[in-house]
């Protein structure tokens, strides 16, 4: 297939791809990044987006997946529209991760990895996001929240329920 | 956004801007932004290389290599582009500290990267910043942009002739990543696997070129040697160790935060004093000094203990990121171990077999122990599995695993065998942990 004429990726992500290419002494630097931003536009890697952007970039597939398997942000699966991550790394958990996690297991009704049945949301445990001293803290998507107590996690759950309407934020602006 | 805290002992240098809209370009000038960039620019590389050997600043990603000694292993001369790679990975549990460098203070490390690669004689610095980083990515592009726009950035910088571009990176999700090696590999477009040494990267780095790698701390902290002045950065630290340090103190403290201490600063005084002392007024069981791959140090063991590189080896551990982990007496010390494992197990890039394997049969021998199956033998087994590690794996993460195994199991042994014969954990909350 020809990139052009069967594109997955919107006018702004194939054109944020073009300029992306031509920043490196190598097309392949752009691989990264590229999965990360596909990944925020399509909502997983799908195959149809490795095999796009394995002939963007101009490595094969198998290549890609190769790579991509490595990164433990890039997913081949779709998460949720909203991904909440729970840190439990040492720093976060003195302060009480593991309690916030169980009380977002309890909220959502799935565990790592899962994914409720409307689509909404997905729970990951993570490891240290860099926030330590804001611990106990998640990231929604990209967004950091900090020092959260296992009694603020329905609130919070219902602050991004309330928002399942907008359009997807996790795509990049 | 993340609390910015502050304490009287702090000598802010590389925080001086925090909280004053310094991500701001004009903002930054205004505060004397930039000044150092020129003055380098005029200076020349070998004023700036000796400058920063006088400053005695060394790499704040953990290792402590003195910057200014790492740049001047760059061959003048290279066939292939010399490049300045920083590293803004930031994965060391316990450290947060370029979180707020780049949220705050981007400008900085945009003009320390245009130093760095003016020492060199690089043409482009890349700053790649971990994939979790996306809204601190943004504050980077944005002042990326702005230099661009201004001048001090593109192919006549300043107006003087000299090129100098500066590429930002998202990464996937890897703390490997954060070994320079991985960090090459990774911005190349290949799994964050360590390359073996020698060559080292100043001689064969990036792309095949010449590469100087500093951590996102070090390299905002330049402009400010340059404009204080080598000798005046050098004064405020202790022997061989220039300067301040952004002490990342985090668990169980009344005030967690990042703090901007002298080098040499007591422990003692970051836990008691400067983060308000342990939580509650509970007994401090143990502190982790620089980070979850630095062996953990007991309340006797930091009574007279200065926080510089020099010192921290010596009491047998390591500074290494500065992220100071404070643990009170209501703690598990083998929950602690195995959570700090499980970390490790988890990002062992499956490179070097003693660290993939290791890594693992240590996860699982911490897991079962913890839940009330161990056997006597097996803290020594953990201790012999950790110690096999040690030494034998391409990069540092081998090492990151091993090292604070070995000391919970040597300065925790009796907790250990609190939990034989199907005891209980006496602290136990979470007896099986969840595979991450």
């Amino acid at each position: 297939m020809s990139a052009e004429t069967m594109t997955l990726f919107s006018p702004r992500l194939a054109a944020r791809f073009d300029a992306l290419v031509e920043k490196y002494p190598v097309r392949r630097s752009a691989l990264i990044p590229m999965l990360l931003y596909a990944q925020d536009e399509v909502g997983y890697l799908s195959d149809a987006v490795i095999a796009e952007v394995a002939e963007r970039i101009g490595i094969t597939e198998l290549d890609v997946r190769n790579v991509a398997s490595y990164y433990s942000m890039l997913r081949f699966k779709p998460a949720g529209k909203f991904n909440i991550q729970v840190c439990t790394n040492i720093s976060c958990m003195l302060r009480g991760a593991y309690e916030v996690y169980e009380r977002f297991q309890q909220e959502l009704g799935i565990g790592h990895k899962g994914v409720t049945l409307d689509g909404l949301f997905s729970l990951e445990e993570v490891e240290c996001i860099g926030a330590c001293c804001w611990g106990p803290a998640i990231q929604v998507n990209y967004d950091f929240v900090d020092e959260i107590k296992p009694e603020l996690v329905p609130g919070i759950v219902d602050g991004y329920r309330g928002r399942a309407h907008e359009a997807t934020e996790a795509s990049d602006a | 956004m993340p609390r910015l805290v502050s304490h009287p002992d702090e000598v802010k240098i590389v925080t001086r801007r925090f909280g004053m809209g310094a991500a701001n370009i004009d903002r930054y000038i205004e505060l004397g932004g930039y000044e150092s960039a020129k003055k380098c620019l005029e200076k020349g590389p070998d004023w700036i290389i000796d400058e920063m050997k006088a400053s005695n600043l060394r790499g704040r990603g953990g290792a402590g290599f003195p910057a200014g000694l790492k740049w001047s292993f760059v061959p003048k001369q290279s066939a292939k582009p010399k490049y300045v790679l920083v590293n803004g990975d930031e994965s060391e549990p316990g450290t947060c500290k370029d979180h707020l460098i780049f949220l705050h203070d981007p400008h900085a490390v945009i003009e320390g990267t245009i130093i760095a690669g003016l020492a060199i004689g690089a043409k482009t610095g890349f700053i790649y910043l971990r994939g979790e980083y996306r809204y601190l990515l943004k504050i980077m592009e944005k002042a990326v942009a702005d230099a661009y726009e201004k001048g001090f950035l593109g192919k006549n910088i300043f107006g003087t002739g000299t090129e100098f571009q500066i590429v930002t990176q998202t990464g996937a999700g890897a703390y490997e990543v954060g070994e320079e090696s991985a960090l090459m590999e990774s911005l190349e477009g290949k799994r964050g696997v360590p390359r073996i040494k020698p060559p080292f990267p100043a001689v064969v780095g990036l792309y095949g070129g010449p590469t100087v790698i500093n951590n996102a701390e070090t390299i905002a902290t330049v402009p400010h040697v340059i404009s204080m002045g080598a000798a005046a950065y050098a004064a405020v630290g202790s022997a061989r160790n220039g300067g301040t340090r952004l002490f990342s103190v985090s668990g169980h403290v009344e005030r967690p935060g990042v703090y901007e201490l002298p080098m040499g600063y007591n422990l003692k005084k970051i836990i008691y004093d400067v983060a308000g002392g342990v939580r509650g007024g509970r007994k401090l069981k143990a502190v982790v000094p620089g980070g979850s791959s630095t062996p953990v140090l007991l309340p006797e063991e930091i009574e007279n203990l200065g926080m510089d590189f020099d010192q921290v080896g010596k009491a047998g551990s390591m500074l290494g990121s500065a992220g100071v982990v404070v643990i009170d007496d209501q703690t598990c010390m083998v929950e602690f171990a195995l959570r700090t494992i499980s970390f490790y197990q988890h990002e062992s890039c499956g490179w070097c077999i003693p660290c993939r394997e290791g890594t693992d049969w240590l996860k699982k021998s911490l897991t079962r122990f913890h839940a009330g199956f161990g056997e006597a033998k097996d803290i020594d087994n953990i201790q012999y599995l950790a110690e096999n590690i040690l030494g034998r794996t391409f990069c540092p993460l081998g090492d990151a695993a091993a090292m604070p195994t070995i000391a919970f199991v040597k300065k925790f042994r009796k907790e250990f065998e609190d939990h034989l014969n199907g005891k209980p954990c006496p602290f136990a909350k979470h007896v099986e942990l969840a595979v991450v």
